[in-house]
């Protein structure tokens, strides 16, 4: 590297030089821009495309409320179910060490980077008329559970699950042990300890981990349409219902569509102070 | 306020602490703590000791924290862990308050809350834990900061309602972890000063970890010095400062400090690092002679002084010569070797640097001869 003859001496240049080792190389600066643009123009695209005009009509068709609330209801109990199971399986990987725990952490993450649609196939593998769980349940209760709303709830449960856990699981890990002793100390239970003084510590992290999920869950159509079918007002998800009208209507596509990103948009502003403080603890 | 209500106060005399306490850690350098333990009722016990002596250790195997290897801690009448027994109560089943040095105050929690919290555990309602809560924070002065958060709080506040919070278990053992390390040295002397009113209070044993000896000498009534997972000195606070069984303990009240045989015929001690010095007083008892001297006891000349003058005069050189708050302390070679404190006019007056030769004295009534064991 060459050094200029007049960048020494004086004391502006250091200052100013130092704003542009902030900036960085155009090298990084460039792609960091097209990296931006890619994933903030599509968004803005499907904001121009709306049918302002026809909007109104579209959202009030009975087809639209019913699949916004199937999708807002699902999500929800698929967040909830991920909550009530997923803390503790987060404890339990936190906690327990050895060759069987390493390998249920693998298992735990498989959801997260299998195709969707696998997931499906695998939960109507188990669940399904036929299936190795679903067969039994059939038999002895006549509960099939494939193609109603619970297997859509399952289905996002499936993917969303493991979100919740390794957020929480990482959170286990960094949290102060000491607490739990001083609660020993005075007397508490482990289970009166988890609940009092664990659990508060670590709502950020459930927070974080269930708006992750819950995220997921609204999104979810692969495992969701495989498993559980596409049955309006029963199984059809608002992405399902994006899906179906692309080929009928794109209008309506990019109305429902528009729904979405405005409830994923809401949820985000809502807790993003909540969120971010609690991901940088 | 209803009398009956208030939180019991030292008055029936709480059980006595036996402890003995074996913990083997095993690593790179494995760690063995072998240690006995007595506590009397409406006592404080300092354990003192450097770091990784293995105190904390000790304080978190009676507190039910760490697990025993073998030994024995009874409380009262009840035996709380016995390895050998198959004895091991849960700490939560052990009545013993613990004050940890960072507080461990419930973050998530009011003041009040984090006192009531032990009631809670044990099925209080909400309420009435409340309620007594309030009667603690009252009764210690406590109650401005009842719906602050841990986070609220000054240091010293929050070692006090640490404190408050332990004490409100009504457990029959106290423990104390380093409790005015984590304070700044200027509210530090405040703080011991209410922690030793509250202290006071206790009904029960007191167990103060620390490695600062002003919070052992101010705050016990006995003090136990642990080195290296042992007993090295076990006295009352007035003995571990002027007879001290080890460097370390010497080195604590910054007594020069040797160890020799007696010489009963010349009424000397001869020093096993060279040397003898004339005691006041030889120990009766056979064996081991420690001796200690105060740096300040000592006497810095330039020339031999006069014969007559001290019972003990030595040559030696001058090693180094450190400013020490208003003193000046001189390390000085010789047989034997000794820390002295002069004023920094003496080292003016006589030159004193490093390299210089001096003669020091010290009177026979000055230098404390006792037995080792």
């Amino acid at each position: 590297m060459t050094i200029p003859a007049t960048s020494p001496a004086r004391p502006g240049t250091i200052r100013g030089d130092e704003a542009a080792l902030g900036r960085g190389p155009w090298q990084l600066r460039l792609p960091a821009a097209i990296a931006a643009a890619f994933l903030v123009l599509p968004l803005l695209a499907l904001l121009v495309r709306v049918p302002w005009s026809t909007l109104p009509h579209l959202l009030t068709e009975p087809i639209v409320g019913e699949a916004l609330r199937l999708s807002l209801i699902c999500a929800s109990a698929a967040a909830g179910l991920s909550m009530l199971f997923g803390i503790p399986l987060a404890w339990v990987l936190a906690h327990a060490s050895g060759p069987l725990v390493n390998l249920l952490r693998a298992l735990v993450t498989v959801p997260l980077v299998l195709p969707p649609v696998v997931g499906g196939v695998a939960l109507l593998a188990a669940f399904g008329r036929r299936g190795v769980l679903g067969r039994p349940l059939d038999d002895l209760f006549g509960i099939t559970l494939p193609f109603t709303p619970i297997a859509v709830v399952l289905a996002e449960t499936f993917v969303a699950l493991p979100f919740l856990v390794l957020t929480v699981e990482g959170a286990f890990r960094t949290l102060d042990s000491g607490y739990a002793e001083a609660a020993a100390t005075l007397g508490a239970s482990r289970w009166f300890t988890f609940r009092t003084v664990v659990l508060p510590l670590l709502a950020p992290a459930v927070l974080a981990g269930s708006v992750l999920a819950w995220a997921r869950a609204l999104g979810e159509f692969g495992a969701t349409i495989t498993f559980a079918g596409n049955s309006p007002g029963r199984t059809q998800t608002m992405p399902l219902a994006v899906y179906l009208a692309m080929e009928r209507d794109p209008d309506a596509a990019i109305a429902l569509s528009l729904i979405l990103l405005l409830v994923c948009v809401l949820v985000l502003l809502l807790l993003r102070g909540r969120w971010l403080t609690g991901a940088a603890r | 306020m209803r009398r009956q209500q208030q939180p019991s106060s030292g008055s029936a005399p709480g059980p006595a602490l036996r402890a003995h306490v074996e913990i083997t850690r095993p690593g790179e350098r494995t760690f063995r703590l072998a240690v006995d333990l007595a506590a009397e009722p409406g006592s404080v016990v300092a354990i003192l000791g450097p770091n990784g002596a293995g105190k904390t250790t000790l304080l978190r195997a009676i507190a039910g924290l760490s697990r025993l290897d073998a030994g024995r801690i009874q409380l009262g009448d009840s035996v709380i862990e016995d390895p050998a027994a198959g004895v091991r109560l849960p700490a939560a089943a052990r009545s013993i308050g613990v004050v940890f040095q960072d507080y461990r105050l419930f973050p998530t929690m009011t003041v009040r809350d984090n006192v009531a919290f032990a009631a809670r555990s044990r099925g209080a309602s909400k309420n009435s834990s409340r309620e007594s809560a309030d009667q603690w924070l009252s009764r210690f002065e406590m109650t401005a900061f009842a719906d602050r958060r841990p986070s609220q709080l000054s240091g010293g506040q929050a070692q006090r309602i640490a404190l408050l919070r332990a004490l409100a278990r009504e457990p029959a053992l106290l423990l104390l972890d380093e409790p005015l390390a984590a304070l700044d040295a200027s509210i530090r002397g405040v703080t011991r000063d209410e922690l030793r009113s509250y202290v006071a209070s206790f009904a029960g044993p007191t167990l103060l970890v620390t490695h600062d000896p002003l919070d052992a000498l101010l705050l016990a009534d006995r003090v136990v010095v642990i080195e290296n997972g042992r007993v090295t000195q076990e006295a009352d606070p007035a003995t571990i400062a002027s007879q001290p069984a080890t460097a370390y303990i010497a080195g604590l009240s910054g007594l020069n400090h040797y160890r020799g045989r007696a010489d009963r015929a010349h009424g000397s001690v001869v020093l096993d690092g060279g040397g003898r010095l004339v005691p006041a007083s030889l120990p009766t008892d056979p064996g081991e002679v420690l001796v200690a001297l105060a740096p300040s006891a000592i006497t810095v000349h330039t020339e031999r002084p006069p014969a007559g003058s001290a019972r003990n005069t030595w040559p030696g050189t001058v090693r180094s010569v450190q400013q020490l708050g208003d003193r000046v302390r001189l390390d000085v070679i010789a047989e034997p070797s000794a820390l002295v404190d002069v004023t920094a006019a003496a080292v003016a007056q006589l030159h004193l640097a490093p390299g210089s030769s001096v003669w020091l004295s010290a009177k026979a009534t000055e230098v404390t001869a006792y037995s080792a064991s």
